[in-house]
């Protein structure tokens, strides 16, 4: 059955504490494979995202949030998932890319 | 060429499935079911408005796309095949067929009229075809749901919801009918467990802030100011904190929650008419009035012959899902019932690989052995099944709804086969 949301909802969001770790055992729990490789943080693909709930609890980092429950500071990591997936000149490896490209704010942000 | 089995066609065995998809393309996997229809507790036992976890079925189902892999529902491990015939027939086995059974609290009471089992009255909502009506208190009611996980909360926001409510799904018809037949005023959830160790999702507990009418309370005897570790468990608490402040008026539903509450009695001489708590630490005892307990306190698997079994765990006994070269298990029957959907794929990942560093070296089946074992039964195929799918896509259209379960046995069977 399709989902009847209409709008896009980002049910959940993997934040910087993933920086430069990539631990990626939450890669290996989505049902949906809607988890891709920026080089140097995971991001999840809201269209993709089922609302199972099955990342956030083993990421070791606790880089991953509820997006109802993102930190006021970290509210900004809910549209760079989802423009990871959408942008044409960054987002996961696919045709014309090798390996995945950051999002502009992650690629920013300082070595950890 | 070796030919694999996987018994159960729910999230379990497809994810199974997929993985010996990805990793041996080459290799034919039958997948059974005991159901004409496939995706087990994803089609039965999600709630009904879980719309977006329902979606995985999508993903579940594209193992079907390639002709190697069938679907051989209607066949049933106990009743139609046994595991020993599946074993002379495939050179490989993996049950995935789940914890079926619902755990019982084990107090006095437990068996009155009114008192039930979130296993069944899940099956029911969710048009399962072995289901039967289990609501059956006078109106408007006041119900006790006793656990600490997400199945309590599907059971709580499906009662307050009532048929009405859930006019956007696919529930049937007699379902959405009897549950508006017994309206629901109070749901009194009780858990055991602490509130930092609650296993009640944050997504699922936030979706009661936007239930029409609905107030949650939180009961703050036992709720500390200390936050628990895990950034998803403080989260929680701070909800439980903003919640123990709510004060519903005349005319709200609410749901309230005990917990650190151990139920020890259900209460009443024809029918509930209560339930006695316990504190757990100082053993106070408190008494809910309510018209009816509902058990969510997990499933238990039930014994397989040809399987050997731990009653303990009441799971199947196993080394990386490896029941002895040839024989393996995946999902909750592995494991026991815990985690979401999506624990079970890497489950599955772990089981088929060790199926696979057998498979090379198992004794080879006969075919013809298999040919003999869907020859006895009704066997609904993929294309069988793709015609309940339609059927039930129609029959919801006629509603105004993206689909509406049929839940008869026969029904669903004549529909498969044209």
């Amino acid at each position: 059955m399709p989902a009847t949301d209409e709008e896009t909802v980002v049910p959940y969001v993997i934040t910087d504490a993933c920086l430069d770790v990539m631990d990626r055992t939450c890669v290996a729990q989505c049902p949906v494979d809607c988890i891709q490789e920026g080089e140097r943080m995971l991001y999840i693909d809201p269209d993709g995202c089922i609302d199972c709930g099955a990342c956030e609890p083993v990421c070791p980092q606790e880089a991953i949030h509820l997006a109802a429950a993102l930190p006021a500071e970290l509210q900004h990591f809910e549209a760079v998932n989802a423009q990871f997936h959408t942008a044409t000149d960054y987002g996961p490896a696919g045709p014309g890319r090798a390996a995945g490209v950051d999002h502009p704010v992650v690629a920013a942000l300082p070595r950890r | 060429m070796p030919h694999v089995a996987v018994v159960g066609a729910g999230p379990s065995g497809l994810f199974a499935t997929a993985e010996l998809r990805r990793r041996r393309p080459d290799v034919p996997v039958d997948v059974l079911d005991r159901l004409p229809t496939p995706f087990g507790l994803v089609r039965y036992g999600v709630a009904p408005d879980h719309h977006r976890i329902k979606s995985v079925t999508a993903t579940l189902a594209a193992v079907f796309a390639d002709e190697r892999v069938r679907f051989l529902g209607n066949v049933g491990l106990g009743s139609d095949v046994t595991v020993a015939e599946l074993r002379r027939s495939y050179d490989a086995v993996v049950v995935a067929t789940g914890s079926g059974a619902a755990r019982d609290l084990g107090i006095p009471g437990e068996g009155l009229p009114g008192s039930i089992t979130a296993a069944d009255l899940v099956a029911w909502y969710n048009g399962h075809p072995d289901a039967v009506p289990v609501l059956s208190w006078p109106r408007p009611a006041t119900v006790a749901v006793v656990g600490a996980g997400n199945v309590a909360l599907d059971v709580a926001r499906v009662l307050l919801k009532s048929g009405t409510g859930l006019d956007d799904t696919d529930i049937p018809d007699p379902v959405r009918a009897g549950l508006d037949a017994h309206p629901v005023h109070a749901v009194h959830v009780v858990a055991r467990r602490g509130h930092h160790d609650v296993r009640f999702s944050l997504g699922e507990l936030l979706a009661f802030d936007d239930l029409p009418g609905v107030v949650p309370v939180v009961d703050p005897a036992g709720l500390t100011d200390d936050p628990p570790p895990g950034h998803a468990a403080r989260a929680r608490h701070a909800v439980f904190r903003r919640w123990a402040e709510n004060s519903p008026g005349p005319g709200d539903r609410v749901l309230r929650f005990h917990v650190h509450r151990s139920p020890v009695a259900v209460l009443g001489s024809t029918r509930v008419t209560g339930i006695r708590l316990a504190d757990p630490t100082t053993g106070t005892a408190s008494v809910l009035d309510v018209d009816a307990v509902v058990r969510a306190i997990g499933y238990r698997g039930t014994p397989i012959p040809g399987l050997p079994f731990d009653p303990e765990r009441a799971t199947v006994p196993h080394e990386s899902g490896r029941v002895e070269p040839g024989l393996y298990v995946t999902g909750w029957l592995k494991r026991g019932p815990s985690g979401v959907i999506g624990t079970n794929k890497a489950c599955a990942v772990e089981s088929v690989g060790s199926l696979l560093d057998d498979l090379d070296d198992l004794p080879a089946a006969a075919p013809s052995a298999r040919k003999a074992l869907t020859a006895a039964h009704e066997v609904v195929d993929w294309a069988g099944w793709t015609r309940i799918d339609r059927a039930e896509i129609a029959l919801g259209r006629r509603r105004g709804r993206a689909r509406t379960k049929i839940t008869d046995t026969a029904e669903l069977l004549a529909h498969a086969r044209h």
